[in-house]
């Protein structure tokens, strides 16, 4: 169960809160000069990072408002919370280091052999057009 | 039956191996499927020059962890096919295998209790029997004469109005499943090898030549991902991305009774599903936790929102304790159906994406992947399955669907 700091309200119990998943995808710019394949990428692909991950929570049964939140997806810690149409975070802690479970180091997205990034591949645009 | 005793071990299960340093294939994970596929590629494709990978423990993951629950009344027909396929594997395994893994055909109800529920169900009656899979609408009295404990009464806020019903349908006892694919893999020459965590791969070009592990650099003509949870951690490694989110799915068992549950329920709408286990624990399942999580635990409201379902279905169980509740981590795609075949990668294949119901699909998903890793082009029940399915529109859409939410 998660204790979620929602900006507006204060820490409440995660039943109050809707997950809207990947944070920093927007609606494609050129809708109309996109490919299949593009297409699936906005519809179907998002990051799913092991370890540090920014995505959208709604506060549906509070202030019903939209806010951003980075949340590590190993061990449940909440890093930042922070408002829509504002750009992520540098992580206040990026080795994440006496977490007490499994190190996020050792699995995470960049320990690959010449595994691009994600983040090159996905569709960003100007903040606050998600949705 | 509850009564059915627990099987005697081989004295002998599976040798434990140091990696060599080159295979004709690696499959990454040792779970169910992982073992299926290695079993089905030595046993049909010739293939023993061949290692299966786990990080873990043999079939630690989502295999030990799963509530067994078996069953092929999916809505669509390709659904259909490869689960069906799944279950006529599952009825001649134990012999194949040599090994009573106490597949228990008990049948599975999944009730319907909203008008929308009841046409739903009907519909589905209706198609899986156009496909040749058993399947019957009972009514309510007639879920009460198979399972004399449900509540069937209608002052409750979800009555039962009705169930469809799989007589072929059951349980399995998964451990054992795992063993016996892990004893004659190791019969056949498959390395299985364990605490062996690959960490990345090597690339000539486009092509994989070999994976990266914690116990070295081991050369290979071909990799076959099966690592339910961790699927989209490897393609990325591997230079790819799949259309995949992984979430905590938690699970809980009672205290030892009687038996007193003599098949499988399942509810989509007031969600929970449950089970005797042969030793006698009651097994409950419910949904996954919204969010992304690697945690192998999840939310408590999750629990409660069971328990709270199943004391109203079954008001006998309001006495029971929760002896254990665990997690794990299942790869969920948006049309809620499995990714098997190739990958952008040349000589990769990938399966994953069961999501919660991967158990059940162990022996169709073995046997099409090898297929698949040993022809490089896939099987004709897993075609339906590509990738590509996100690029051109072909989904087959099991949300909802296929009787319980994913
Ligand atoms: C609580 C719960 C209940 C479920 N109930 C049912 C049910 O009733 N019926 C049903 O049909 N399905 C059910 N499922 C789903 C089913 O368990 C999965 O779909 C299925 O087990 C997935 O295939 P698998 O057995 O190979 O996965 P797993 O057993 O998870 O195997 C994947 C393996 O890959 C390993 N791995 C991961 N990364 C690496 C790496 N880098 N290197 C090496 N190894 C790696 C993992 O350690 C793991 O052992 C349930 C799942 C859960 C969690
Ligand atoms: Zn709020």
């Amino acid at each position: 169960m998660l204790l979620i700091p929602c900006p507006n309200c204060g820490s409440r119990d995660e039943t109050e809160f809707h997950y809207g998943g990947q944070a920093h995808v927007a609606y494609p710019e050129n809708p109309t000069e996109l490919n299949d394949r593009e297409w699936a990428e906005f519809l179907f692909y998002r990051d799913n990072t092991k370890g540090a991950f920014a995505e959208r929570w709604l506060h549906s049964t509070g202030c019903r408002q939209w806010f951003n939140m980075l949340r590590d997806t190993v061990t449940y810690d909440i890093q930042s919370v922070y408002p829509m149409g504002t750009p992520r975070p540098a992580p206040a802690n990026p080795a994440v280091p006496d977490s007490g479970t499994a190190s996020t180091a050792a699995d995470s997205t960049t320990t690959g052999a010449a595994a691009p990034s994600t983040s090159a591949t996905s569709i960003t645009a100007p903040e606050g057009a998600t949705k | 039956m509850s009564n059915q005793q627990l099987p005697e071990h081989p004295d002998f299960l599976w040798r434990n191996p140091e990696p060599k340093s080159s295979y004709d294939a690696v499959i990454v994970g040792g779970g169910g499927h992982g073992l299926a596929t290695a079993y089905f590629l030595a046993k049909n494709h010739g293939m023993t020059n061949i290692a299966v990978l786990e990080k873990g423990w043999l079939a630690g993951g989502n295999m030990a962890r799963n509530t067994t629950i078996i069953r092929s009344n999916y809505l669509w027909d390709e659904s259909a096919a490869i689960y069906e396929h799944a279950l006529k594997l599952w009825e001649i395994l134990p012999e194949e295998l040599e090994y009573d893994f106490l597949f228990s055909q008990r049948g599975v109800m999944n009730l319907a209790h909203t008008l929308g529920d009841v046409r739903e169900s009907m519909r589905r009656v209706g198609a899986n029997k156009l496909n040749g899979v058993d399947a019957e609408w009972l009514d309510p009295q007639q879920v009460k004469e198979l399972c004399p404990i449900l509540n069937i009464n209608d002052n409750i806020r979800y009555p039962v109005m009705g169930a469809t019903y799989q007589p072929r349908a059951g349980i399995a006892k998964h451990d054992h499943v795992a063993w016996a694919f892990a004893r004659k893999c190791d019969e056949l020459g498959v390395d299985i090898i364990q605490n062996c965590e690959v960490t990345g791969f090597v690339k000539d070009g486009n092509r994989v030549v070999g994976v990266k592990t914690n116990q070295g650099t081991i050369n290979t003509e071909k990799v076959g991902l099966c690592a339910a949870g961790h699927s989209s951690v490897l393609a990325e490694m591997a230079g790819f991305r799949l259309p995949i989110q992984s979430h905590p799915l938690q699970a809980l068992v009672s205290e030892l009774h009687e038996p007193v549950h003599p098949t499988v329920v399942m509810s989509n709408h007031v969600h929970v599903y449950v089970s005797q286990a042969h030793k006698g624990e009651l097994v409950m399942g419910a949904g996954v936790d919204s969010y992304n999580g690697y945690g192998q635990r999840g939310s408590f409201h999750v629990i409660e929102h069971q328990m709270a379902a199943a004391v109203e279905l079954f008001p006998i169980f309001a006495r029971a304790h929760v002896l254990r509740t665990w997690g794990g981590i299942v790869d969920t795609t948006l049309d809620a159906s499995p990714i098997v075949g190739n990958t952008p990668v040349e000589n990769m294949f990938v399966n994953c994406g069961w999501g919660t119901g991967g158990f059940k699909g162990t022996p169709a998903a073995g046997l099409t992947f090898a297929h698949n890793i040993a022809t490089g082009t896939p099987h004709e029940l897993n075609k339906p399955f590509a990738l590509e399915r996100f690029e051109t529109g072909a989904l087959i859409d099991e949300h909802g669907a296929a009787a319980v939410a994913h």
